[in-house]
């Protein structure tokens, strides 16, 4: 248990600093894409939803888990989705060659 | 196939998927890998939602995938929502990340307790009271950028002490039930009492300050979901929980440094002072008004122009009309830029959306860093529906409220102009001793229309 918790520790850790070394180098001008894909990646959370909701243990932690699904689901379409759309608007200059 | 042979494949996907999420980010820092970056997601994505699907545990698939096609039914208008309406749908989506994160926290504790060892119970705590305040917090921060909730900033006397006293008791009550993990009947109150926090928080919070908030809450509801991956023992979940939560971290430091505000205001989310309207001698000062036709002259004969756009752009819809006169400029020769302060608009990046949704390439998109040394050299500096990211007495004015703040140089551009509706201060209500300089052109008018108005000067006058 304890050792489990401090392995934790570590992981959470590592993630922060990796977190932080990799998204220091976002460009200001993908800020918004940035926060809708973090968002959907933070919607990672359906996975203990689904078990949740999967153990059907008692009824009302199927339902609790059942409504999560359906949060975390539609984080995770709609954060992929927008972020897509919008990262498909960024177009550099045109060079033109004549 | 065993359960520990499928266990192995789940955690192969767990692996897997992590790589994957990581490599997403990475790819984000630049537009032209950008785009993978999303197929990396993705692909992590399915695979962790697959793996969890063959769990050993799972009795009962009707509900989930029930729930899972719901989700993604009402997933697909939320990603189909118009450009301009992206803050609140922002926001809106930090309030469903949280919900999952606080239902699943309240459905473990009712399964497990009183046999919760302290840690436990401490993370489980801290998972919940992060997920209710950011469910509540991020609705109310929708509501207002969606306009259904009045925008101003509601202050009253010992608002810090009221809100802080809420988080304080439910800290309070969690330690407790740490210590005693026999009282179920707390457990309610330490969803209820941050879900009123939330509310309380956003409550003296305005549109300027949005930018700051919606970061903070992104990291709030990665912090909570990180916390739940320890209760659910999930590397997977703690390692998108901590990226998420840097993500919103490191946003909201850019974010409060480019309002030159402490770290510490930001994290107790004591804002709205600003508000307090400084009561400034009104002096009869003159300001220089402008025709389209006079700015299009101008315009017409500078080398370099600069674009300022704020959220007045936004709110005019302006931005097709600004690309119409970036490309009439264009041909004429005019080097055209835009210059975008880092909370301009309402959310982190606001701005670099609008435009690049209209068609303008994102190489002519600066950051306040790199445009400022070009003022001095530029011969027109075009100010749409910005305000206070532009106002000098933040460089020069120790008694200003916003004194420190970086702000763009406009005023060293050889001609300022400004689109305006009026003479109205801005959201902060300071005055703005930009307006009333000698070099300084007031256009008066709404964005969209009056941008147009130089547009037909330029393309169609002919003269």
């Amino acid at each position: 248990m304890t050792f489990d918790l401090i392995n934790s520790l570590y992981v959470f850790m590592l993630a922060g600093f990796i977190g932080f070394e990799v998204i220091r180098r976002v460009s200001p001008l993908l800020h918004t894409p940035l926060m809708s894909l973090t968002n959907a990646l933070d919607a990672i959370a359906v996975v203990g939803a689904i078990v949740i909701a999967g153990e059907a243990k008692t009824t009302f932690s199927t339902v609790l888990g059942a409504i999560a699904i359906v949060a975390a689901m539609s984080n995770v379409v709609g954060g992929f989705l927008i972020t897509d759309r919008m990262l498909r608007m960024f177009k550099a200059t045109k060079t033109k060659k004549s | 196939m065993t359960p520990f042979a499928t266990q192995h494949i789940i955690e192969v996907c767990y692996l897997v998927a992590t790589a994957l999420f990581i490599l997403s980010l990475k790819w984000l820092s630049a537009p032209s890998t950008a785009r993978r970056g999303v197929w990396a997601g993705e692909l992590g994505m399915v695979l962790a939602i697959g793996g969890t699907l063959l769990h050993h545990g799972i009795i009962e698939y009707q509900w989930i995938l029930i729930a899972l096609v719901l989700g993604t039914i009402i997933g697909v208008p939320l990603g189909l929502v118009q450009m301009t309406a992206v803050p609140q749908r922002t926001a809106l989506s930090h309030a469903c990340g949280a919900l999952c994160v606080t239902l699943v926290g309240t459905a473990e504790f009712y399964l497990r307790a009183p046999n919760v060892p302290p840690f436990m119970m401490a993370v489980l705590c801290l998972e919940v009271i992060l997920g209710s305040l950011t469910i509540t917090g991020s609705l109310m921060a929708s509501g207002k950028l969606q306009e259904i909730l009045p925008q101003r900033p509601i202050t009253y006397r010992g608002q810090n002490f009221v809100n802080l006293s809420l988080l304080g008791i439910a800290i309070v009550l969690a330690v407790f039930l740490v210590l005693n993990p026999g009282h179920k009947a707390l457990f309610p109150l330490i969803v209820f009492i941050p879900l009123v926090f939330g509310v309380m928080m956003i409550i003296p919070i305005g549109g300027a300050d949005m930018p700051t908030v919606i970061s903070l809450l992104n990291s709030y509801a990665g912090l909570s979901a990180a916390a739940m991956g320890f209760v659910l023992d999930s590397k997977l979940l703690i390692i998108a929980g901590a990226l998420d939560g840097s993500s919103g971290f490191i946003l909201s430091v850019i974010m409060s440094k480019a309002m030159n505000r402490s770290f510490s205001n930001v994290l107790f989310g004591a804002f709205g002072q600003v508000q307090v309207s400084t009561a400034t001698a009104k002096e009869e000062r003159t300001v220089r008004s402008a025709t389209a036709e006079e700015a299009s002259t101008i315009l017409a004969a500078a080398n370099t122009v600069v674009i300022v756009p704020g959220y007045g752009m936004a709110v005019a819809q302006a931005q097709h009309k600004v690309r119409e006169l970036f490309d009439a400029l264009t041909k004429r020769g005019v080097d055209v830029k835009f210059g975008i302060h880092p909370v301009a608009g309402r959310m982190p990046g606001h701005m670099n959306v609008l435009l690049a949704e209209a068609d303008i390439p994102y190489d002519r998109l600066l950051d306040m860093d790199s445009i400022n040394p070009d003022f001095p050299q530029t011969d027109v500096a075009l100010i749409i529906g910005a305000n206070d990211v532009t106002n000098p007495a933040a460089r020069t004015d120790q008694a200003s409220p916003i004194y420190g703040m970086p702000i763009l140089d406009v005023d060293k551009a050889r001609t300022v102009m400004v689109i305006k509706r009026s003479m109205n201060p801005g959201f902060a209500g300071i005055a703005n001793p930009l307006y009333y300089l000698d070099k300084t052109l007031m256009l008066f008018g709404d964005a969209k229309g009056f941008v147009g108005d130089i547009v037909r000067e330029l393309t169609g006058g002919g003269h």
